[in-house]
Order: C-alpha cells, then structure tokens, then sequence
C-alpha cells in the first residue's frame, strides 16, 4: 500500500524534517571529510543530488521487477550494481555535455558510489511503500536536503577553525558537536510536518 | 609483505585503542549512530557488522591473487553484500522485531566505510587468517565505541538498560537523548575523551 502523501509535502519534509543526514545519519563518512573545503562541498551537493535522483528512479523501477520474480532478497546486491552504473554513466554523460562540470564534479562521483545517503534512500524507499513519483521527490529533496546540510556546515566550520578549541576536540569531534547543533536547529522544523 | 605489523596482541591493540575505526578514524559512522538509542539493536547490529568484517576480510584475502585490480573495489562490494544478505536473511527468520526496528540500516552495512577500508587497507595485502583477525578487532572496537554511546542514550532516554528498569521511576527521561542530535554530542565527546587520553599517553594523535 502506497502512503497517502502529497509530492510538495514530501519533497519539504526530506529537505528539512526529515533530512537524510541529521536524522538519519546516511552519508556521513564524505560528509566530514568534504566538508572542510566550501568549493567541494558544493560541488559533490550537486553531484548527490543528482546521483540520488536518477537511482532511486531507477532502483523503483528494478524493484518492481525483483517484486515480481520473488527475488527481493537480492535488493542489496542489485542496488549497488545500479548505483554504480548510474555514476559510472553520469560521468560519461558529463564528460560529454560539458567539461567544466566534469572539471567540478569528476573526482567527486566515484565517491557517491559508497555513499550510505543513497543506498539508504533506496532502501527507505522500499520500506516506505513510496509510489514512482513519490519515490523521485523522495531522491530529489534527500539530495537538495544533503547539499544544504554540508553547505551549512563548511561554513560553520570555516569560522570555526580560527576559533580556540581544546586541542583533544580539534578536527572530528568539534565537528560532531556543530553537526548536533544543526540537527537541532532542523528539529525544529518538524513542527511544520511530519511524514514518515 | 606490507609494512604493517602483523602480530595477533599488535593488530588487536590497534583497531581496539590506538585507530580505533570511530574515534581515531571518524569511519563509519554513517549507519551506525541510528541504531545506538536501544543497546539491544546496537548490540545485534554491531555483532552483524562484526561478522561481516571479518569474513569479507577474509574472502578478499583469499581471493587477492585472483583478483584483477581494476574492478577490485566492485568485487569488494559483492563480497561484502553477500555477507550482509546473509546477517539480513538471519535476523529476519530469527529476530524479526530487531530486524523491523533496525530497518534500512542492516542493508547499510554495505556502505560502512570500516568494511571497504579494511579490505582496502588490510585485507588486500596480508595473509588470511590475520586479516579475518583484524577484521573482528576492527569490527569489536567499533561496537565498544557504539556501546558506551548506546548505554548513556538508553538510560538518560529511558532510564533502561537492554530494556530492564534501572533507574527509578521518579527520573524523568530526557528526551534529548532519543533523538538524532544526542547522538552526535556524544559521539563528539567521545572523540574528545578518546583524542586527549591518546594525547596523554604521548602517542601522535
């Protein structure tokens, strides 16, 4: 059964509500190391965005397949193949359509590939029942909701990193402590809407 | 070989304390501060990590030889998303409430930095057993880490440990702690706690 759930809704709600990282911790392992450098963090947000947008269109799609083979079990495997085809093609598409993207972004797509945020939407996707076009948005606003997270922290942590901080919490853990801000300050965005 | 130290008590020492993957390598987190609100899923979700790190270890040992590097990273994915179909399938038939409260995050443990980087970093160039070895270590000092945060976000969230009664009913939970950001203020301060021992002891942190 697919959840009653009106696209605009949804595409808000994983932005902000429900973001992919500061509620449900997918994606974290880039999302510190890439978040030093603002010029990055830029350019693998858009990469994630897209990345996450074609995938999870693409993994409804198999997973209507697997549904009806009775294959489900096989999800995990076939999810990764796809995400690593997608990137795979994204990037030849880019190295085509313009090569000044592909300067931005090319070092960052291989890394998406073992970024948890996108099999994890995938696998939210499945659990939640998503219809096709929900299942877009869905991929669509995790992206934009990952892009404006690690935006919002490399500049934090550009103002961060002259200010005095004891020597043990320097670099991992005073990050993890703004990261705890943040996903408070997004906490109090749920009282917009709920969806899960 | 390679110019890691391969001795057993070494390798222990090394992913338990001194690059503990969560503290000193900020690794693999990404599925893993989801689960530490109930010490029972974090428990049976780290044994799965556990599990699958070592054997992954140890089939991309014994598989090195016949590896051709180019697609070594894709073959490393599969191996490892064999191995978690398997904790998947098992927790399923056998812990069904665990397996629904755990979610996405047991098919995430494909994506767990720790995994790839050990079979990156160990695996690919050390003999089998040391490497199913170091798997586990790296793999139990990623459930110490995860535990102590688990035991501090239970019992101030809901004055339970593996969901028996420990503090009296007249504390009031702190509901904070059940949700995401404790997760992270804790983490950090772990880091903190982690870094500054390490600082003590000399060791280059």
């Amino acid at each position: 059964m697919t959840p009653a759930l009106n696209p605009i809704s949804l595409l808000f709600a994983s932005i902000f509500t429900s973001n992919i990282l500061l509620a449900n911790f997918l994606g974290m392992c880039s999302f510190i190391s890439i978040s030093k450098d603002m010029k990055s963090s830029n350019g693998l947000g858009l990469a994630v965005t897209m990345v996450l947008t074609v995938t999870t269109a693409v993994n409804w799609l198999i997973l209507q397949m697997l549904q009806t083979l009775g294959l489900v079990y096989l999800r995990y495997i076939v999810f990764i193949i796809v995400i690593a085809a997608v990137v795979q093609m994204l990037e030849m598409i880019i190295d085509r359509v313009s090569q000044t993207l592909y300067m931005n972004l090319g070092i960052f797509l291989p890394l998406i590939t073992v970024n948890c945020a996108i099999l994890g939407v995938s696998l939210f996707m499945e659990i939640r029942n998503y219809s096709f076009i929900q299942s877009v948005v869905y991929g669509l606003g995790s992206g934009l909701g990952w892009w404006l997270a690690i935006m919002a922290l490399s500049a934090i942590r550009k103002k961060v990193e002259k200010a005095p901080v004891p020597p043990g919490l320097k670099g991992a853990g005073i990050t993890m402590i703004i990261i705890g801000f943040m996903a408070m300050a997004f906490i109090g965005f749920g009282g917009m809407l709920q969806v899960q | 070989m390679s110019d890691v130290d391969t001795r057993p008590g070494a390798i222990l020492k090394n992913n338990l304390w001194t690059s503990n993957p969560i503290f000193m390598q900020v690794l693999g987190i990404c599925s893993a501060l989801a689960v530490t609100n109930l010490l029972t899923n974090t428990a049976i979700m780290t044994i799965g990590v556990t599990f699958v790190t070592g054997f992954s270890n140890l089939t991309v040992s014994l598989m090195k030889k016949f590896m051709p590097r180019k697609v070594r990273m894709m073959v490393q994915t599969l191996i490892i998303a064999f191995y978690v179909i398997i904790v998947d399938i098992v927790l399923k038939a056998y812990l069904p409430e665990i397996s629904r409260n755990l979610g996405p995050y047991v098919g995430l443990i494909i994506t767990n930095c720790i995994i790839m980087g050990r079979a990156e970093a160990f695996a690919q160039s050390n003999d089998p057993i040391p490497s199913l070895w170091d798997g586990v270590t790296s793999g139990l000092g990623y459930m110490g880490v995860l535990m102590v945060i688990a035991v501090f976000r239970e019992l101030l969230g809901f004055g339970t440990l593996f969901g028996y009664q420990i503090l009296p009913d007249a504390f009031v939970p702190w509901t904070i702690m059940v949700m995401p950001p404790s997760a992270f203020f804790l983490l950090g301060i772990i880091i903190w706690a982690g870094k500054t021992a390490m600082n003590r002891e000399g060791a280059p942190a």
